[in-house]
């Protein structure tokens, strides 16, 4: 019980600044770009997740702060297909954490599962919205 | 020398708060106005989230009373055949933890054997996380919280197979 404790502690301790940190320059950049993420997304099949797949990438951390950095863009009229290809690339792909990869696994493993999913991230994102659409 | 010691040790997440705190600050310098609309922005959608984010945590505590790192680790041996996929697709859907942590913890266990197929597997499904599902759910509804991550395992198990041909010479 002690440990399980601590361990989820150790998680809250870790995640919590993330989140405010995340939820804070989100509202930031919402006010930026009031109105022009739009026109960045516009729906289409292959740029939209591929522009999201690239900046989730850019981030590899534990899947809840993605959910509420991509929950919050959605708000605000990035595409839900976008919006998917970053929530799979941020815990799958992460080209920050690169150098911890290598050195636990090696270059050719961090490379391939790190291209592996960057291309999955994408896929998934189309096949998901294709789903909903089909289904709705 | 000292204090860019000090900076060194501060946790990842607190240094990225930290960060954007002084952006904040910046902003308002130039521009009040706009670091306050944003600020309110925040306050809204974080009190919003906050009582999701405590459920989330309390959840994260029954999981991690209940799954041990041990008992998935002792099952991803070299010959774990189906077994091994079954373990390393359940220990990724319940073991929870940044990738600093994990990385090292998966390194330890490809030395000791594990093919690199169920390691991929394990790195896939983190997004299949019932303890986050209420937050996904929160964000993007059920229809697609369960579409997203039926397609999640799916991959899991191609990208592993694609990973073992690649790597492992052989994927079962």
């Amino acid at each position: 019980m002690k440990k399980a404790l601590q361990k989820t502690i150790q998680t809250i301790k870790m995640a919590f600044p993330m989140i405010l940190g995340v939820l804070l320059l989100i509202s930031l950049m919402n006010v930026a770009f009031q109105g022009e993420y739009s026109k960045i997304f516009t729906g289409n099949y292959f740029l939209d997740p591929f522009i999201g797949a690239i900046l989730g990438s850019f981030s590899f951390g534990i899947p809840i702060t993605s959910y509420v950095a991509g929950g919050e863009l959605l708000k605000e009229g990035v595409s839900l297909l976008a919006v998917t290809a970053f929530i799979l690339a941020w815990t799958t792909v992460g080209v920050a954490m690169l150098p911890i990869e290598i050195r636990a696994f090696g270059k050719k493993f961090a490379v391939l599962r790190n291209l592996l999913n960057f291309i999955s991230a994408i896929i998934i994102a189309v096949l998901t919205i294709a789903t909903l659409k089909i289904l709705s | 020398m000292r204090s860019k010691n000090r900076f060194q040790e501060i946790p990842a997440g607190w240094k990225f708060l930290i960060t954007v705190v002084l952006l904040y600050l910046f902003v308002a310098v130039f521009d009040f106005d706009f670091a306050r609309i944003a600020f309110l922005q925040f306050a809204e959608t974080f009190f919003k989230v906050v009582k999701i984010l405590l459920f989330v945590f309390g959840f994260m505590f029954i999981v991690n009373l209940f799954v041990k790192t041990e008992t998935i680790q002792k099952h991803l041996g070299k010959d774990s055949g189906a077994k091994g996929w079954f373990y390393a697709i359940a220990g990724s859907i319940f073991v929870s933890g940044p990738p600093y942590v994990l990385f090292p913890f998966l390194g330890e266990l490809k030395k000791q054997g594990v093919k690199d197929s169920l390691l991929v597997a394990f790195l896939n499904n983190r997004n299949v996380n019932p303890t986050f599902l209420p937050v996904m759910i929160f964000y993007f509804g059920t229809a697609f919280s369960v579409i997203v991550s039926i397609y999640v395992l799916l991959f899991s198990f191609i990208n592993g197979w694609i990973m073992g041909k690649l790597l492992d010479g052989k994927a079962d």
